[in-house]
């Protein structure tokens, strides 16, 4: 047992109508990366939050052992004093304070009370070194991007002297380039200065890169754990995940394209905020229907963006250009509108822009397209109720029932309560803005599903991906999105990851590729 | 929250002596707290929103109330003709204010705030500081009854001047009162299961026949009491008619309509709401135009009420419906509250001021204890919802 610095044995926790973790024993041994996969849902951030204190000492039944002695924590600044760090894949930053200060945020260099700005910003920028973010310490969080916020996460960390280190999906919303910034800087804190991490992550690639051991949770129980010196295939991880051989990652699909249904003619926006900063810069696309079309690009590349702006003005200043459906010049100056002409956006961040969270899964579903269950102005709830169970059936809803609130759906199962609303609107058009984001493989499959019975039923899909792998398996032609404009357009069959990527690279001409 | 109320009746029932419950007490009861009901549902309305709340009502309704007493008195106009645009004065109010709201965008919590000084300030302007006298259809909304049909016919059979050991005991009961009560609780029941053989017969889910007739008894059982201790008093109050009416027909809309549902996604995420269609500026217009109608009406009542117009009414109204709506489990985020929890809310706070009333408790004091409870029944409130949610 010395060579383990955690031993969480028999860890059992429910919550009302669901048993969370299911007698769970997981075991870290010093200094290395332990990477834990699983499907949404199976248990893996409720297990964290058991070690760092979150879910106190006394709302589990087992125990933790850490560096030999046992743990009963009553929260986070007990695991904290204890040398454990907990990183959330919700950054907990505050965006209007500087890095300095949101890296001593509550572990502030102060004596009664008083703070030392000097020691802070000094301490500050030797941690911001050490994880190689390379800004001022005076640099407000909110005019950073994603990535680089990461990293002040992880100075943030450092600060409280952990020794075992805890990073929940770190690189979900980060593009290649900071992942794998990321990636090695964990290998560099791990290798060079014996930090232990733990790494939960659906990406089963950089997983396989960096862990050195792989434990699998299903449904609340560990499944297994995989030991990774030699290096294993995702497919083997995937099978410990599901329970079954996935042997396509995508299904299988003969596209049955029809006529032009939707054109984007000279397509220009402005920055909100900065009326002069071009964030459109003339973008002209056209679709077609039982079509899918990808839209490939880095982030910040401007799809979501584009995708935003046309539907119905919804994010943008000054925007010019033509909007055709079968054949017609349609002006969309509000989301009414759009959805009034056949548009649906399925956004991407669905938990703050999505979901009525408050409201249960009927509710949601019949949001967009009200009208369709009512009589003028009043709502045929039984009629609702129907609907609600249809989609819940069809695409395999996990829920007690269309009663549950959608607050309380796993990852996964909420996406298709968003997908639902928006195939409940009835639309022409459909565009998924990254439609499959933080999301296991079992319920990217069936999502994947989902879009090609559009696609054959004459939909139009445009679909914003920053994962390639995604684009090339789904989609039947692609547009490459950098800098607000379309650098380049090809037939799927044709393209490879490479050729993408080095289209991106070389319109860049001379920036650092797109990223905030 | 109706525990809460039952609580409340039952304490303040021990505490007064029984003076509560008497007929005449719960009939002034509904006179008197008409106003907190008639604002705590357009309240519920802003709340919904998002959070949002409206303080210039107590303003407002001493506005309409001047406007009432300038129409009728001093301008010797009909009383209909003054009822009806000392409400429509509300409303441009309420339009007035929706309009700044929703489309200039200044929070409602300061838009308010200067109509609180604004409407109070017009309505000084108007009434110089006199009271004026309101008379006929004024009174009748305020203090009337609908007439006993069949006056010195129906005893009190039930001999509950007797078990309450009543002052005046009423010898007869008013008839109208007692038909409505009968004839309103036989059409609720007939409605329960009627509409569920018809949901059956389409097809729809029913709930079981046990919860439906439990749900009709113990309605037919609140109504005809409530109309028999109302028949020992005056009758049916025409206020009553009024606040069944609001109340009807706003939780129809709130929960069975599309505008009702747009203002509860707005409520629960209005970034996912307005990205779904819903058109979120006009839904603020027409909630805070809605309140300064209701306000409107509350005015009209509260007038005919004191039979008068008077520059000092209406204060405190604001917090007396913010309460109201509260401790009927608004939420302060939004999306979360219904008019059945302001109409609780309400009367919660209408028991509470009646019983520290009869039993002569300080003015002062009697604050003290609102402020309490509110705080109190909110903390409740939060605590048991967060009981249920997970972990």
């Amino acid at each position: 047992m010395s060579e383990y610095i955690l031993s969480m044995q028999n860890i059992t926790k429910e919550f009302p109508g669901v048993i969370a973790l299911d007698n769970v024993t997981f075991q870290v041994k010093k200094g290395e990366i332990h990477a834990l996969v699983g499907e949404n849902g199976a248990g893996k951030s409720t297990l964290m939050n058991v070690l760092s204190g979150i879910y106190p000492y006394g709302s589990y039944t087992g125990s933790v052992f850490y560096k030999g002695g046992e743990c009963r924590f009553r929260n986070i600044r007990d695991s904290e004093a204890a040398g454990i760090a907990i990183i959330h894949q919700e950054l907990a930053l505050s965006p209007f304070m500087t890095i300095a200060e949101n890296i001593f945020l509550g572990n502030e260099r102060a004596r009664n009370g008083i703070i030392n700005w000097d020691e802070t910003n000094r301490e500050a920028v030797r941690l911001m070194k050490k994880v190689g973010l390379n800004e001022k310490h005076t640099t407000l969080v909110k005019n950073i991007g994603v990535g680089k916020q990461q990293l002040v996460e992880i100075a943030k960390a450092l600060s409280k002297n952990c020794e075992l280190l805890i990073l929940d999906e770190p690189t979900a919303a980060l593009n290649d380039e900071d992942s794998n910034h990321l990636l090695d800087l964990l290998q560099t804190l791990n290798k060079e200065h014996g930090m232990t991490c733990i790494l939960i992550s659906h990406k089963l690639h950089e997983v396989i890169k960096i862990a050195d051991s792989i434990t699998v949770l299903r449904d609340g129980r560990t499944i297994e754990t995989l030991d990774n010196t030699v290096r294993v295939s995702e497919n083997r991880i995937i099978k410990g995940m599901v329970g079954r051989e996935l042997t396509d990652r995508f299904p299988k699909h003969t596209p049955r394209i029809g006529e032009t249904c939707f054109e984007i003619r000279n397509w220009v926006v402005h920055d909100p905020i900065d009326e002069d900063r071009v964030v459109i810069d003339n973008v002209s696309m056209y679709f077609r229907k039982g079509e899918i079309v990808g839209l490939a690009g880095l982030m910040g590349a401007g799809r979501t963006e584009l995708a935003m702006s046309v539907f119905g003005r919804s994010y943008g200043r000054k925007i010019s250009g033509t909007l055709i459906k079968d054949g017609k010049e349609i002006t969309l100056n509000n989301v009414g509108q759009a959805i009034a002409n056949g548009i649906a956006y399925v956004t991407e961040d669905r938990k703050t822009a999505g979901l009525i969270h408050i409201q249960d899964i009927k509710q949601n579903i019949t949001l967009a397209n009200l009208k369709a269950i009512a009589k003028g102005p009043v709502i045929n709830e039984d009629e609702e109720i129907i609907v609600g169970k249809d989609y819940r059936e069809r695409f395999n809803i996990k829920s007690s029932g269309v009663f549950q609130k959608v607050g309380n759906l796993s990852g996964g199962n909420q996406q298709k309560v968003v997908l639902s609303k928006w195939i409940f609107a009835n639309p022409d058009v459909l565009i998924l803005d990254e439609p499959t984001r933080g999301i296991d493989v079992g319920a990217k499959y069936e999502i994947y599903k989902i879009i090609l019975q559009l696609a054959d039923a004459g939909k139009c899909i445009i679909m914003i991906s920053s994962e390639l792998p995604e684009i090339l398996g789904i989609t039947d032609r692609l547009y490459i999105i950098n800098e607000g404009r379309v650098v380049g357009e090809m037939m799927t069959s044709e393209a490879s990851q490479e050729d993408i990527m080095s289209t991106i690279i070389k319109s860049s001409a001379g920036r650092q590729g797109g990223h905030i | 929250m109706i525990i809460a109320l039952v609580v409340i009746i039952i304490f303040f029932g021990f505490v007064t002596g029984g003076r509560l419950i008497w007929p005449r007490n719960i009939s002034m009861l509904v006179r008197q707290n008409a106003y907190v009901l008639i604002l705590a549902i357009g309240m519920m309305l802003c709340i919904l929103t998002g959070g949002n709340v409206d303080l210039s009502v107590g303003s407002l309704v001493a506005l309409v109330s001047a406007m009432s007493g300038l129409m009728s008195a001093t301008l010797g106009l009909p009383s209909w003709l003054a009822i009806i645009i000392s409400i429509i004065t509300g409303l441009l109010a309420g339009l007035w204010q929706g309009f700044w709201i929703a489309y200039v965008r200044v929070p409602p919590f300061i838009t308010t705030l200067a109509g609180m000084l604004v409407f109070r300030g017009l309505n000084n302007i108007i009434l110089n500081g006199k009271t004026l006298p309101l008379s006929g259809l004024y009174v009748t909304i305020g203090t009337g009854s609908v007439p006993d049909i069949a006056p010195n016919t129906v005893p009190d059979f039930l001999h509950i001047g007797d078990l309450l050991q009543l002052q005046n005991k009423p010898e007869y009961l008013n008839v109208t009162m007692l038909i409505v009560g009968l004839a309103l609780s036989v059409a609720y029941v007939l409605f329960l299961f009627l509409n569920r053989k018809s949901k059956k017969m389409r097809g729809y889910e029913v709930a079981s026949l046990r919860s439906v007739i439990a749900k009709a008894v113990s309605f037919f059982i609140v109504i005809n009491v409530f109309a028999y201790w109302l028949a020992m008093d005056e009758g049916l109050p025409i206020m009553l008619i009024l606040l069944a009416v609001l109340y009807v027909a706003y939780t129809f809309i709130t929960t069975k309509t599309i505008p009702g549902r747009h203002l509860y996604a707005m409520g629960g995420n209005i970034k996912a709401a307005e990205l779904s269609g819903v058109n979120t500026r006009k839904m603020m217009f027409l909630v805070y135009s809605n309140m300064g109608l209701l306000a409107g009406v509350a005015g009209v009542v509260t007038a005919g009420r004191l039979m008068a117009a008077s520059p000092n009414v209406g204060v405190n109204f604001e917090l007396d419906a913010i309460g109201a709506c509260f401790i009927g489990g608004a939420s302060a985020y939004g999306g979360v509250g219904t008019i059945w929890g302001a109409v609780v809310g309400a009367f919660i706070m209408g028991v509470m001021n009646n019983g520290m009333s009869i039993i002569g408790l300080n003015v002062f004091l009697q604050s003290v204890a609102k402020g309490l409870v509110v705080l109190l029944a909110v903390a409740f409130d939060m605590y048991s919802k967060s009981k249920s949610r997970l972990g």
